[in-house]
């Protein structure tokens, strides 16, 4: 293989990991202030993607955007209020059966307003065959926007979580809600503002990658499911890990294709994340300690 | 007490009494197993929707022979397993003459013994040639063949001096079927295929396996998928510097999929029945005024563009009903009969002509080489 054919192959993989990264952080989103997986999360992705497509025939495209994650987020924060808010201490199990019902929900509301067919925003730069050429390699502009929107959301978070007080607020609900209610903290409503603000972030995610992975109502679960496993393999909670684990798994994904059949894609990445969980049950960034403490 | 009874008894005499003059036109029920909703929604969705429109357009003129149909559309969200079970339960609870549908190959080859056995037409929406070819009994389908899209494609190939060829093929049973014939017929036509990359119904992004099969030098991709997924192919193909030609399959004939692939699909060739062409259609082609009406009646109803995909489902719910014409009655031996022996049936797909040898009754004519011309379907070459 020469270098151009590797760099191209690399392209491929940054690619795939972003759209997994950016399903991941999602869900590490919801885990931090719950400690339970929203297998919703995925739906969010496609909500996002679809009002964003029915937005855009009226507005301009970043308005389209914009009020896509906005109704996302109403959506998010409705269902939480709903379905959730009012449970006394729910188990893990209860909480899984949940939000996979939420997710079908969600799916078939999706089926019955938009119908079956695809649906992709316009590319944000040029069309479908723009490419920038880097010597010998090909880069679609729309990868540069996925890879800088994704980087630029999780700094942010990064930085949310750390320094700002809901952010603090919301980490201590998620390290113990007892104690964090003591200190007047509302562990509720801080429920209710991670779902808005993982519904918001999918919803950014599905309309950012649609031109390339365009989006129909059931393009949330596949999406879920790698999204999943790369929050696993990164170590829940931790969203700057999952998108480095996203990273990982996308350029692997991309090598093995380069020798194996494609038709192996998935068994590699599932592999993988296996043998990562016999060796390293935390993650592949996650403290050992930290997990002894986690409930999930 | 006694004299109310027997008033209830004289009415229920008379309920019946009434019933019976009803039954007289009994109504002939007809299955479909489609894919309404799940992966394979593009095929079944208009395919379902067709059946109605026909099927209330038959019956607002009196139906078949004086009887009305009654229809049982089963949604099978294009899963083989859920096929399985409508397909009993039509044959078993509904005794239905005969099922339209499924959708997809894979779900036709799992009922396919089930129609045998329970000696029920079935009329296949689906293109694989395993359907028909060995022959069974009381299987049919509508699409055209995929061996002669093949040919249609090496015979462009060939007059193009291309003989290097990279397949994708989806990992669905079409894709599966599609990949097995381009294997089988290459050689004949003395085409090589340098790279074969099989791709999953759900994936986000190919840039990868194009890349493999640009590095093998190929000449020419054929694409060969019936799921969304076949247009992120083209638009990756074209952004890793790919300008050789991109062949697609039939299945590639919905405008969604030309819309979702945006210019990335301008200049993709692919054979494909007359319907997405109608309208620039020479008047003296037969299948004009049906490929015209179905177009308008189906547009007009429900407000979306019509697709060859609801043209074999109209193919097969009017096959079934000159059939059921023809045999003046509903019994299920004499309809089969009767579309065995059908000639010159001109539907959507092509003219067909059935034998006890061809439960397909389409030929290679019955595909026309089209492309895309700024967003719109264009006869190629034209």
């Amino acid at each position: 293989m020469n270098l151009d054919l590797f760099l191209q192959y690399m392209v491929a993989g940054v690619t795939y990991g972003t759209i997994y990264g950016i399903v991941a952080v999602g869900f590490n989103m919801i885990y931090n202030a719950t400690g339970i997986i929203n297998f919703a999360q995925g739906e969010f992705v496609m909500l996002g993607g679809m009002t964003a497509v029915t937005l855009g025939r009226f507005l301009p495209l970043p308005a389209a955007i914009l009020g896509a994650v906005l109704i996302t987020m109403i959506v998010g924060a409705l269902l939480e209020i709903l379905f959730i808010r009012w449970l006394h201490r729910p188990s893990v199990l209860r909480m899984i059966v949940i939000t996979i019902g939420l997710s079908i929900l969600i799916r078939e509301g999706a089926l019955h307003i938009w119908g079956e067919s695809v649906r992709a925003l316009p590319y944000f730069t040029g069309t479908s065959v723009t490419s920038i050429r880097l010597g010998g390699v090909y880069i679609s502009p729309q990868v540069l926007w996925v890879v800088g929107i994704g980087a630029v959301v999780v700094a942010i978070l990064a930085g949310f979580f750390r320094y700002t007080l809901l952010g603090m607020q919301m980490r201590a609900c998620a390290a113990n809600r007892d104690a964090a209610r003591l200190c007047g903290i509302s562990a509720k409503n801080m429920v209710t503002f991670s779902f808005m603000l993982s519904a918001g972030i999918g919803a950014l995610g599905g309309c950012i990658v649609s031109p390339i992975t365009y989006v129909q109502y059931d393009s949330g679960v596949p999406l879920a499911i790698k999204g999943f496993t790369v929050a696993i393999l990164g170590g829940l909670g931790n969203s700057l890990a999952s998108a480095g684990a996203g990273m990982l798994l996308g350029i692997l994904e991309s090598l093995s294709i380069s020798v194996l059949p494609a038709a192996y894609k998935d068994v590699i990445s599932v592999a993988i994340l296996l043998g990562i969980l016999f060796v390293r049950p935390s993650g592949l960034f996650g403290s050992v300690e930290e997990a002894r403490l986690k409930e999930f | 007490m006694r004299g109310r009874n027997g008033i209830i008894v004289a009415f229920v005499a008379l309920a019946l009494l009434v019933g019976a003059g009803v039954q007289a036109a009994e109504p002939i029920k007809v299955g479909a197993i489609l894919a309404v909703t799940g992966p394979a929604s593009f095929l079944g969705g208009p395919e379902s929707r067709t059946l109605e429109m026909l099927a209330e357009e038959v019956n607002a003129k009196g139906g078949i022979n004086g009887h009305k149909v009654e229809l049982f559309i089963m949604d099978s969200g294009g899963s083989p397993e859920k096929a399985v079970s409508f397909a009993k339960q039509l044959i078993e609870e509904k005794k239905v003459l005969a099922i339209l549908g499924p959708s997809t190959s894979g779900e036709t080859m799992q009922i396919k013994g089930i129609a045998e056995e329970g000696k029920t037409i079935l009329l296949s929406c689906a293109a694989a040639e395993v359907i028909v070819n060995p022959v069974a009994k009381w299987v049919f389908k509508t699409p055209q063949k995929d061996s002669d899209a093949i040919q249609a494609i090496f015979n462009q190939m060939k007059s193009m001096k291309i003989s290097k060829i990279g397949v994708l093929s989806g990992n669905t049973g079409f894709g599966k079927a599609g990949k097995g014939q381009i294997e089988k017929l290459a050689p004949e036509n003395g085409i090589t295929i340098v790279a074969s990359e099989v791709y999953d119904k759900a994936s986000t992004d190919l840039t990868a396996e194009v890349t493999k099969l640009k590095a093998a030098n190929v000449e020419a991709i054929v694409n060969w998928s019936i799921v969304p997924a076949q247009s992120i192919v083209i638009k990756n193909a074209r952004q890793i510097g790919f300008t050789g030609p991109i062949f697609q399959s039939h299945g590639f004939g919905n405008i969604k999929y030309v819309a979702a692939a945006g210019a990335a699909a301008e200049g993709v060739i692919f054979p494909a029945g007359r319907l997405l062409v109608a309208d620039v259609l020479p008047d003296s082609n037969a299948q004009k005024p049906v490929l015209v009406k179905y177009k308008n009646d189906y547009e007009k109803k429900y407000k979306e563009d019509a697709s060859t995909f609801g043209g074999h489902a109209y193919d097969a719910f009017m096959i079934l009903a000159k059939a059921i014409e023809k045999a003046g009655s509903t019994d299920k031996e004499k309809v089969r009969d009767a579309i065995e022996t059908m000639r010159g049936f001109v539907g959507t797909g092509g003219v067909f002509d059935f034998s006890a040898e061809d439960h397909n009754g389409l030929g290679i004519d019955a595909f026309e080489l089209l492309t895309v011309k700024d967003g719109k379907f264009a006869l190629y070459g034209k």
